[in-house]
């Protein structure tokens, strides 16, 4: 083992490169918070005056309430729906063999690749020519479709080291298949499936492009915020805004990354990008 | 074991397997099938203000061909994310291999910090690059201030570099986890086998660890080049005129200029041409990378 227990001078270098990596991930988005303080209209730097104000005044905007309740709304559906769709995908593809398993997987995990822009404006003619009112709805309905793909991977790497002897067990001792779920699978799946809900609400509250085409009279919230960045006047406080997103999305994910990796090692969690 | 062959595609497996798949299947169908499907039919007619004249003809398709201003387009996307690729791969490569090989105990801890930025608001973080190269903004700020520059360089924002800058921000951390998966499958006793043949260092990296960690090279660089040739949020904000790519074009067709038809061919264009380089390079790649095992 010679080779990794010393701390040779690559693994240092390799080091200072980790940090200065982190830096450069962390330290541009670390701006939008700093900036969001400043007294100045023109997003000058150095900041010089500042200022808690925008973060008061802001919820006066009434659109806004709107806005970041649509968000709300289609989130949770669409976090709950491709949960439930992802739980019965994960549980196909874990428990059996069958034709063409390859190829399905493939296809339901092709919106993660696929550019958003052409599901985006193929989205809209296909709303438009089934005569279908652009709405929150349709958001959701795109939302779910790209969500789907996260739910999938959350829940197989999760099912995978599920003991199937354990739902045997339970349904030698007589329980029903319902009940062998709620007793048995459910609390032992259950870190995957919050772990899903919660990255698939924060994939579709942040999303943009789907909701721009589709969201019709009314906008999701980062439809709402881009539409005000538009004016130099209201951008300090979309900034404002765009913190508390950004704090808020970065608990969750925290959060959700961390129940899903419990008792899992790494190359299971995201065994899936091999 | 001939009871679990006869089990392998067995109806009632099957049956069961497909009736868990069919509402997932049922949405993809109606939300993602046919959808590419009249964007197909939708770049072969053709419209009239409002009406839509669905007589087949290659009419967008020639228009696309013969404009030279879609090539620059297209052309610059391809560039553009292509580089943004090479870059965002060269760059996580190393960060792979520090989690793969020398991070010994918080393996998770670093991959959720480093995957967290890439879940969180796309947009926001794309804004965030504005108040860097903007005018007024940190880097021109930090220069006026210590005295290197008099004037704000206005050639940071607005252009097709600020443009591969964000995408190279935005990116890199979503490359960093199939590279880091493809090098914590390389079985560690192989590394040692070699280091005990005599190979040097770079040797063995270069002939086992890198050959066997290819795939997830491979996997990034797709992941990465398919949705940043399409981006639309990056360009729209940092490109400026000189920066913009075809999906903002696109999104004037459906737009503005409310031509779908004509948008539509230029997303099939873009699509089948991406599709074809996609695999292009996979061949290619895997060609090389038998001549070095």
């Amino acid at each position: 083992m010679k080779i990794y227990s010393s701390y040779s001078l690559s693994d240092r270098f390799l080091t200072v490169y980790a940090i200065l990596f982190l830096s450069f991930l962390y330290i541009p988005v670390l701006f939008l918070p700093l900036f969001s303080f400043s007294e100045s209209q023109y997003m000058q730097f150095p900041i010089t005056d500042w200022t808690f104000e925008r973060y008061v005044t802001m919820w006066k905007k009434t659109k806004l309430h709107d806005a970041l309740f649509a968000s709300i709304k289609v989130g949770i559906f669409a976090s709950v729906i491709s949960t439930i769709l992802g739980i019965l995908v994960a549980r196909a593809m874990t428990r059996y063999l069958f034709p063409f398993k390859k190829s399905v997987l493939g296809f339901i995990m092709l919106p993660m690749v696929f550019p958003e822009i052409i599901m985006g404006v193929g989205l809209l003619i296909f709303a438009i020519f089934a005569g279908m009112q652009l709405s929150l709805v349709t958001v959701t309905a795109g939302h779910i479709l790209i969500c789907l793909p996260f739910s999938v991977v959350i829940l197989i790497s999760r099912f995978e080291g599920f003991d199937k002897s354990l739902e045997e067990a339970s349904l030698d001792l007589g329980e029903n298949a319902w009940q062998t779920f709620y007793r048995i699978t459910f609390p032992i799946v259950g870190s995957g499936i919050l772990a899903s809900l919660l990255l698939t609400f924060t994939i579709s509250f942040d999303e943009f492009l789907i909701a721009f085409f589709l969201s019709g009279e009314d906008p999701t919230l980062p439809i709402y915020i881009y539409g005000q960045l538009r004016h130099v006047k209201n951008i300090p406080y979309m900034l404002a805004l765009g913190s508390i997103i950004l704090i808020v999305s970065f608990i969750t994910i925290s959060f959700s990354e961390w129940i899903r990796g419990r008792g899992m090692t790494t190359k299971k969690i995201y065994g899936i990008f091999k | 074991m001939a009871s679990t062959l006869e089990n392998i595609f067995s109806r009632s497996d099957s049956t069961k397997a497909y009736s868990l798949l069919s509402p997932s299947l049922l949405l993809l169908i109606f939300v993602f099938a046919f959808p590419i499907f009249f964007l197909i039919a939708y770049s072969f007619w053709t419209q009239d203000y409002v009406t839509v004249d669905t007589t087949l003809t290659l009419e967008n398709y020639k228009t696309v061909i013969n404009k030279s201003a879609y090539h620059t387009l297209i052309k610059r996307s391809l560039v553009i994310s292509s580089l943004t690729t090479l870059v965002t791969v060269l760059l996580a490569y190393p960060m792979a291999y520090y989690v793969a090989f020398v991070v010994k105990d918080r393996k998770l801890l670093w991959l959720i910090a480093l995957t967290i930025p890439f879940w969180t608001s796309y947009l926001l973080r794309v804004f965030a690059w504005k108040l860097i190269l903007g005018y007024n903004g940190v880097i021109n700020g930090s220069l006026y201030n210590l005295g290197i520059i008099e004037n704000p360089l206005s050639f940071l924002l607005y252009n097709p570099f600020a443009v591969f800058v964000t995408l190279a921000h935005a990116w890199s951390a979503f490359a960093i986890l199939p590279i880091y998966v493809s090098l914590e499958k390389i079985d560690r006793s192989l590394l040692e086998a070699a280091s005990d043949l005599g190979d040097s260092a770079f040797k063995r990296f270069w002939r086992i660890t890198f050959p066997l960690s290819f795939p997830g090279v491979l996997a990034a660089a797709l992941i990465i080049f398919i949705p940043t040739t399409g981006d639309y949020i990056t360009p729209k904000l940092v490109g400026g005129s000189e920066g913009i790519m075809v999906a903002n074009l696109i999104q004037i067709m459906f737009g503005k200029a409310n031509n779908w038809p004509l948008g539509s061919s230029l997303a099939i264009v873009t699509m089948t041409i991406v599709t074809v380089l996609v695999i292009c390079f996979v061949l290619i790649s895997r060609w090389l990378i038998s001549r070095i095992k």
